[in-house]
Formats: C-alpha cells, structure tokens, sequence
C-alpha cells in the first residue's frame, strides 16, 4: 500500500457536486459524485481546476475528507478571504454543478490500518481535514489501533467536525480526542484554552516509548512547534509525518 | 476541451507579469513552508557537505570550508508544484559549478540527499552551467532552518520540491534513481513551464 502500483497520467475528471455540508460559517464539505474516480488512501488531496468562459483557469489543492468509498469524493474548504479558488466553491458552486478535479495525489502522508499505531493525531484549524478522512476510515476499520488527536481551534463554533468528533469519541473505544480553544471559549469548557504547547502534547499524546505514528497538520507555525515539541518529547523525527499550509491559498 | 464553471471569473492577478507565472500557478507574496517532516536543527559545527562521484570518489566540506568558497548572489523567480510562484527571490550560494570543478565524471545523473532523509533527482545537466547553486543566504540573511538552512539546493527552473531543503550529499551516478516525492508520483522532472506536476504530465 505504500506505493500505488499502477501509475498512469493523472486526468482532469469531471465531478458533480451531490451534497454541501456547512461546517462552520467560513467551511464547507463539498461532496462530489466521481464515476471515474479509481479510489485513494485517508490524507491524500485532490487537484480541483476551475475554467472562466474565456479559457482563464485556476486550481489549488485540497485535501480528501472521506475514507475510501468507491465514487465519492468529499473535501472540506475553509474560505480564504482575498483567496481566488475558495470563494467560488464556498459562495457559487451548488448541488447539481459539474466541476474538473484530478487525483488522488501524495502517498507520504497517508494512514491504513495496515500502517498500525498507535495513532497520534494532531490538527491545527484546517488542518485536521485529512487527520478526519484517516480517523473516519480507522472508524470503518477493526479499530484495533488506538488513536489519540488533539485539535486547536480558534473557538468551538470554528473547530471543524465538532459534532461528528464528539460522537465518535464517546461511542467508540480506542480513539481520544482532546480539544484547545485559542480564542474563545464557551462557559462549561473543560479542555484547553492556549496554543498547542509541549506540556499540552506530553499531556494529551502517546509517551514516546509507545513510538506512534505521528500526522501533525496545520499552518506553517502551529506544526513547526508541534512538530519540534514532539521531537524534543523523544520522538523519532521519522515518525512524524507533517503538512504544512501558508498563509497564502485560496 | 475544459469544462466552464458556471459563474466563474476567476481574480486575474493583471499586477504580475503574465509572462512570468507558469500554467496552473498563480503568484503569491509570501514564503510558504511545506516540508513533510520535523525541521531537522543542525548545528554549523555538525555540518557537511559531500559529493560522492559514479566511482566512489568523494569530497566534502565542512561548514568554515564551504563558507570560503565563491559564492554567487542570485534573483530568481521560484514555483512551487502546490501552485504558488514567488517572483524575484534573492539568494546567496555556491554554484554547482563550483562545486564540481576538478571531478571527473561521466554520471548523468544527480541524486541529492538531505540531512532528515529526503532525496530528489535531476539531470546532472539540469546541475550544470550556472543553473544549480547550494543556496546558504535568503534576502540577504542566513537561510532560516524552516525554509531548507544551513543550506538548501537552488533549482529555479524546476518545481520547487527539486530544491532539496538541508542538503547534505551530492551524488553522481550513471543512472537515474528516483528521489523521495518522484517516488509517490510526482514527475521525475518537473519543468514548470510544461506543468510537470505529476508522473505522466
């Protein structure tokens, strides 16, 4: 599974938009219905091109929010205020709409439950859209290997998959979810309220000895100093896989 | 023949010289990081560079060493596959010319090796002939460590994911091995200006 065995060229394919999901007021799941789409592993993006009636085109990558399910593919989208392609896709594109996508793409960053555990998890923002397509397949799964993910949000109404997350941390063993709210946070909270420190993750992922997988996925800063938390813990660096997004996109 | 999306105009960047963006990019300000793993912190002291040739024959520097060597001051326009380009970038380093001055050698190919593991490939041509450089200095500043320092490889004219951050190893060889992200489909290599992103473009 590491590799794909069968490379071809990666074709622009189209895709109907089937559902939109708002998942918080600035983020939405697309779901698109691909017939010739031919599957990818949990972490992996997609190239999505968008064409002006004068020929102009646009693309950007996203990455894939579902588990492996035959012709669907799903990605969630977090709208970047001067950003070119996302305003589009969170303000235009409606059910029925046809759209040119082309993947799947990257094979580094990417989690079966052949790959084991235990799982560690660790999202900033976005970042946690390709964290949530490993923690939906792994829920898909025999669930044997254990996984923690600890998000940082700016406040609960921004944290992504909020509801689905709380769902599935209380009904399934084996998976821990530990929130940080930045910002705000509302008057019962129980989790954390500052950035992602190396005493949060001492707290809240597996002792080094464990040797997790590590996916820490965020803007630029938030992995940097996860990432170099986790080392500094014991971690082997090439445990921890990463992926980073700047400030620029769109 | 490409599909329209209804009601798309797209925010033309008319600021940035057409000319200068390859297909598929558009032009950004800033400097992202994309790395896939922890940035490996590596002391000056700990550091070296070598080139190995297609006969075992090797040469390094240590970090004093290389600082000694001419270096080139460098404006470049820089792309990355995730479609960002960032015009005029300015760098400081040693050309590969340079580096590769007094080895014989008839390898065609190069394959870079960094200091966290990474690895990627490219014609020794593509290396040759002032188009390659061990870049040390970013707007006129040491290279931060985020962005590839001590020292990183300068392809411009290729994707940036061929400018192998933290590099440590240089090796010539008779045949083309495949680098880390030209392993997980990505083109083996990569002109922007024909949007080579992946393997079969």
């Amino acid at each position: 599974m590491e590799r794909t065995a069968v490379r071809g060229r990666l074709n622009w394919i189209v895709a109907e938009v089937v559902e939109l999901i708002d998942e918080t007021e600035t983020v939405k799941s697309i779901v698109f219905d691909c017939p010739e789409w031919r599957g990818h592993l949990p972490g992996q993006h997609v190239d999505i091109r968008l064409t002006a009636e004068d020929g102009y085109q646009a693309q950007r990558s996203y990455s894939i929010a579902n588990p492996p399910t035959g012709e669907k593919v799903v990605v969630t989208v977090e709208l970047v205020d001067d950003g070119e392609v996302s305003p589009y896709l969170i303000g235009e594109l409606a059910v029925g709409d046809q759209i040119e996508l082309r993947g799947p793409i990257g094979g580094y960053f990417v989690w079966t439950s052949e790959h084991g555990g235990p799982l560690l998890l660790v999202a900033g923002g976005s970042g946690v859209v390709p964290l949530m397509a490993m923690i939906r397949a792994w829920a898909e799964s025999d669930r044997q290997v254990p996984v923690r993910l600890l998000t940082s949000a700016r406040s609960w109404e921004t944290l992504i998959y909020r509801d689905e997350l709380r769902r599935l941390d209380s009904s399934l063993d084996n998976l821990e979810v530990a929130h940080t709210l930045t910002r705000a946070q509302p008057a019962d909270w129980q989790g954390y309220s500052r950035r992602v420190d190396q005493q949060m993750l001492a707290e809240t992922s597996w002792p080094a000895t464990e040797r997790p997988l590590g996916f820490v996925c965020g803007p630029t800063g938030f992995v940097e100093t996860v990432a170099a938390s986790l080392v500094a813990l014991g971690h082997a660096a090439a445990r921890i896989k990463t992926e980073r997004f700047g400030p620029s996109g769109g | 023949m490409a599909l329209i999306s209804r009601g798309f105009k797209g925010r033309r960047q008319e600021d940035a010289p057409r000319d200068r963006a390859p297909p598929g990019q558009y032009v950004t300000i800033d400097f992202p990081v994309l790395s896939a793993g922890p940035t490996p912190l590596i002391s000056l002291d700990k550091w070296s560079l070598s080139l190995t040739s297609e006969t075992g024959q090797t040469t390094s520097w240590t970090w004093d060493e290389f600082s000694a060597l001419p270096t080139e001051v460098i404006t470049v326009d820089i792309h990355c596959v995730t479609k960002w380009s960032k015009l005029d970038t300015s760098w400081e380093g040693v050309s590969l010319d340079t580096l590769l001055d007094g080895v014989q050698t008839a390898a065609g190919f190069l394959l870079v090796e960094s200091f966290d593991g990474y690895t990627t490939n490219l014609p020794l041509a593509d290396a040759t002939n002032g188009k390659v450089w061990v870049a040390h200095i970013y707007d006129g500043k040491p290279l931060r460590p985020e962005h590839g320092g001590p020292a990183r490889l300068l392809v411009p004219h290729l994707y940036l994911w061929k400018s192998a951050k933290w590099v440590r190893g240089l090796r010539l060889s008779n045949v083309d091995q495949s680098g880390f992200w030209e392993g997980y489909g990505y083109h083996n290599y990569g002109d922007p200006w024909k949007e080579q992103r992946y393997a079969g473009d």
